[in-house]
C-alpha cells in the first residue's frame, strides 16, 4: 500500500522552517559556541567563520564559510545546522547541498556574486531562508523557491531598529493587500514586481505561504519578544550572543524569552543581569555602502 | 465542547490548534502548569526536542506531564513530541543524553532517516483508517516499541511511525502539517473525547 518515498519536495522543505517556529537560531563560529547554543535551546545553529559584526569591521570580500569548519559544526551538535552563501553563488549553494546542511540562507551579510539574480531555489532539495526587506521582495524570493523569509535588518549592528522597519513593512503591506479589491491585484503585481500567484495567495490567506522570521541587530531578550509581538515567528540573533559578556546566560535568556514573548513580568525576570550586550552601532552613521540591507532586490 | 491543550512553547503549535478547532474542539495553548487545569488531552507538537525539553523544564511543566502521562492522561506525540514522551532516546550520529518524559515503552532514535535533504513524503495506510493518509517525515525519528504493550498503527518500510500504548500516542510524521484531521480524530475517539460518527468539517 505504502508508495515510493518523494525527499526533498516543497512540503518537506516548507515544514522544517514551520519546526522551526517560536525558536531561537543563533550564529557560532566554532563547535563549541554550537554546544553552547544547542545546550541553551538554540532551535538551530547558523554555522559561519565570521559573525556579521567581525565581517563589517574586517571588510574584505566575506564568502561561504570553509566546509571543514562547518562539518565540525555538524559533528558538535545534532539540531539543524545552517549556513550561509553569497546572493546568486549557486555553486556555493550546491556545495553547501552536498555538504547536507539543512537550510541554507542566501544572505545579504555576505558580499553578493550576482547583482542581478538570486539562486533558483527550486532546484535544490536543502531549503533556503533569504532575506526581505518589504512585501514585494519576500515574494519574489518565494517565486524562487525560497521556503522561509526573515528580515534583513541590519546584521552585525546590535540595532533593532531595521528589522523593525522590515517587519512593519512586510506585515503591513499583507494586511492592506488582504483587503485590497481582487480587481486591483494585477496591478498590485506589477507595482509590488511580485508574481501574481503569491499576490493572490496573500490576498485570499492574509499572510505569506512560508514562515518568516526577524533577523539583524536583535540583541536583547526584549529585542526578541518585540520581534515576536510584532508579529515574527521566531528570531535569529548573530553577532548579539557571542559578541557580549555572557554569551550562555544571554542565549537562554532570549530563548525563554521568546516562548513566553507576551509576559512582561517573564521577560524581566530572564532579562536580568545578563552582562553586557554587545556594543551596538547606529544606523545614521553607516553609509549607503556600509548597509547590508541594501543588498539584493 | 470538548476542551484540549496543545504544548505552546515551540513548533508547530499553530498547525495542531486549526485542526483540532475544524474538529471542534476548544483549544488552550499550555505554557504553565496552570493550563493544565482544563483540558482533557494534550497534544505534543513538532519541533525541536532538544528546545521543548528545555522549555518545559524551565516551565515546570515536566514533572506534572510525567506524572499525568503516567495516570492514563491522554497525550499525542508528533515528531518531536513523540521523542518526549519515549522512555529511551538514541540519536543516528550523536551520542546524546537527553531528558524526556520517558512515559511510553518506546525508544526514538533521532534523525533517523537523515538531515533535511533526507526528509521526505510517503502515504501511508494507517490501522483504523479506511484511506491512506500523507505522512510528512521532517528529519524524523524512528520509533520502536520496547514492549508488548505498545500497538503498531502504521509502518514505513524501516519500522513503526505511528504507535500507540493505551493514552500515549507517537507519530514520527507530522499530521499536523496536512490539512487532513483524521489522525487527531482517530486519537480523541479512541480516548472518547470526540464521539464516533461526529462529522467533523475538515
Amino acid at each position: 500500500m505504502n508508495d515510493e518515498r518523494r525527499e526533498g519536495t516543497w512540503e518537506a522543505k516548507k515544514g522544517l522552517a514551520q519546526m522551526l517556529k517560536g525558536g531561537v537560531i543563533m550564529d557560532v563560529v566554532t563547535p563549541q559556541q554550537a554546544s553552547i547554543a544547542q545546550e541553551a535551546g538554540a532551535v538551530a545553529v547558523m554555522a559561519l567563520e565570521r559573525v556579521p559584526a567581525d565581517i563589517r569591521s574586517q571588510g574584505g570580500v566575506a564568502r561561504m564559510s570553509d566546509p571543514q569548519m562547518i562539518r565540525g559544526i555538524q559533528e558538535a551538535v545534532d539540531i539543524p545546522v545552517m549556513a550561509k552563501c553569497r546572493i546568486g553563488h549557486f555553486v556555493e549553494a550546491q556545495i553547501l547541498e552536498a555538504m547536507a546542511v539543512d537550510f541554507i540562507d542566501e544572505s545579504e551579510v555576505l558580499t553578493p556574486a550576482d547583482e542581478a539574480n538570486h539562486v533558483n531555489k527550486h532546484n535544490f532539495r536543502v531549503p533556503f531562508v533569504c532575506g526581505a526587506t518589504n512585501l514585494g521582495e519576500a515574494l519574489r524570493r518565494i517565486g524562487e523557491g525560497a521556503a522561509m523569509i526573515r528580515t534583513k535588518g541590519e546584521a552585525g549592528t546590535g540595532n533593532v531598529v531595521e528589522a523593525v522597519r522590515h517587519a512593519r513593512s512586510v506585515l503591513g503591506a499583507i494586511k492592506k493587500l488582504a483587503a485590497t479589491q481582487e480587481d486591483e491585484l494585477m496591478s498590485v503585481a506589477k507595482e509590488m514586481g511580485a508574481p501574481f500567484d503569491l499576490v493572490k495567495y496573500v490576498h485570499e490567506n492574509g499572510s505569506l505561504p512560508v514562515v518568516n522570521f526577524a533577523a539583524g541587530g536583535v540583541a536583547t531578550p526584549a529585542d526578541a519578544a518585540l520581534m515576536m509581538q510584532l508579529g515574527m515567528d521566531g528570531v535569529f540573533v548573530g553577532s548579539g550572543i557571542f559578541k557580549s559578556g555572557n554569551p550562555e546566560k544571554r542565549a537562554r535568556a532570549i530563548v525563554e524569552a521568546v516562548s513566553r514573548y507576551n509576559d512582561p513580568e517573564i521577560l524581566a525576570r530572564v532579562s536580568e543581569d545578563l552582562g553586557e550586550a554587545m556594543v551596538g552601532i547606529n544606523i545614521s552613521t553607516l553609509t549607503d555602502e556600509e548597509r547590508m540591507a541594501r543588498r539584493g532586490w | 465542547m470538548p476542551s484540549v491543550g496543545v504544548l505552546a512553547l515551540q513548533g508547530g503549535v499553530a498547525e495542531h490548534i486549526s485542526i483540532l478547532e475544524n474538529l471542534g474542539c476548544r483549544v488552550t495553548g499550555v505554557r504553565t502548569p496552570e493550563d493544565l487545569a482544563s483540558i482533557s488531552a494534550i497534544f505534543l507538537p513538532g519541533g525541536e526536542s532538544t528546545t521543548l525539553i528545555a522549555l518545559m523544564n524551565r516551565w515546570k511543566l515536566t514533572p506534572r506531564l510525567r506524572e499525568m502521562g503516567m495516570d492514563g492522561f491522554p497525550m499525542f506525540g508528533t515528531c518531536a513530541g513523540a521523542i518526549l514522551l519515549s522512555r529511551e532516546i538514541l540519536e543516528k550520529e550523536h551520542s546524546v543524553e537527553q531528558q524526556s518524559l520517558g512515559v511510553a515503552d518506546v525508544r526514538a532514535v533521532r534523525n533517523y532517516f537523515g538531515r533535511q535533504c533526507c526528509s521526505f513524503i510517503q502515504t501511508l495506510s494507517v490501522l483504523g483508517l479506511s484511506e491512506p493518509f500523507k505522512g510528512i517525515f521532517i528529519r524524523a525519528p524512528l520509533l520502536e516499541p520496547l514492549s508488548d504493550h505498545v500497538e503498531v498503527l502504521s509502518k514505513v518500510d524501516d519500522g513503526a511511525v505511528l504507535l500507540k500504548q493505551d493514552n500515549l500516542w507517537l507519530s514520527s510524521f507530522h499530521p499536523e502539517l496536512t490539512a487532513d484531521g483524521r489522525i487527531h480524530k482517530l486519537f480523541l475517539e479512541d480516548r472518547g473525547i470526540l464521539k464516533g460518527g461526529d462529522d467533523a468539517h475538515i
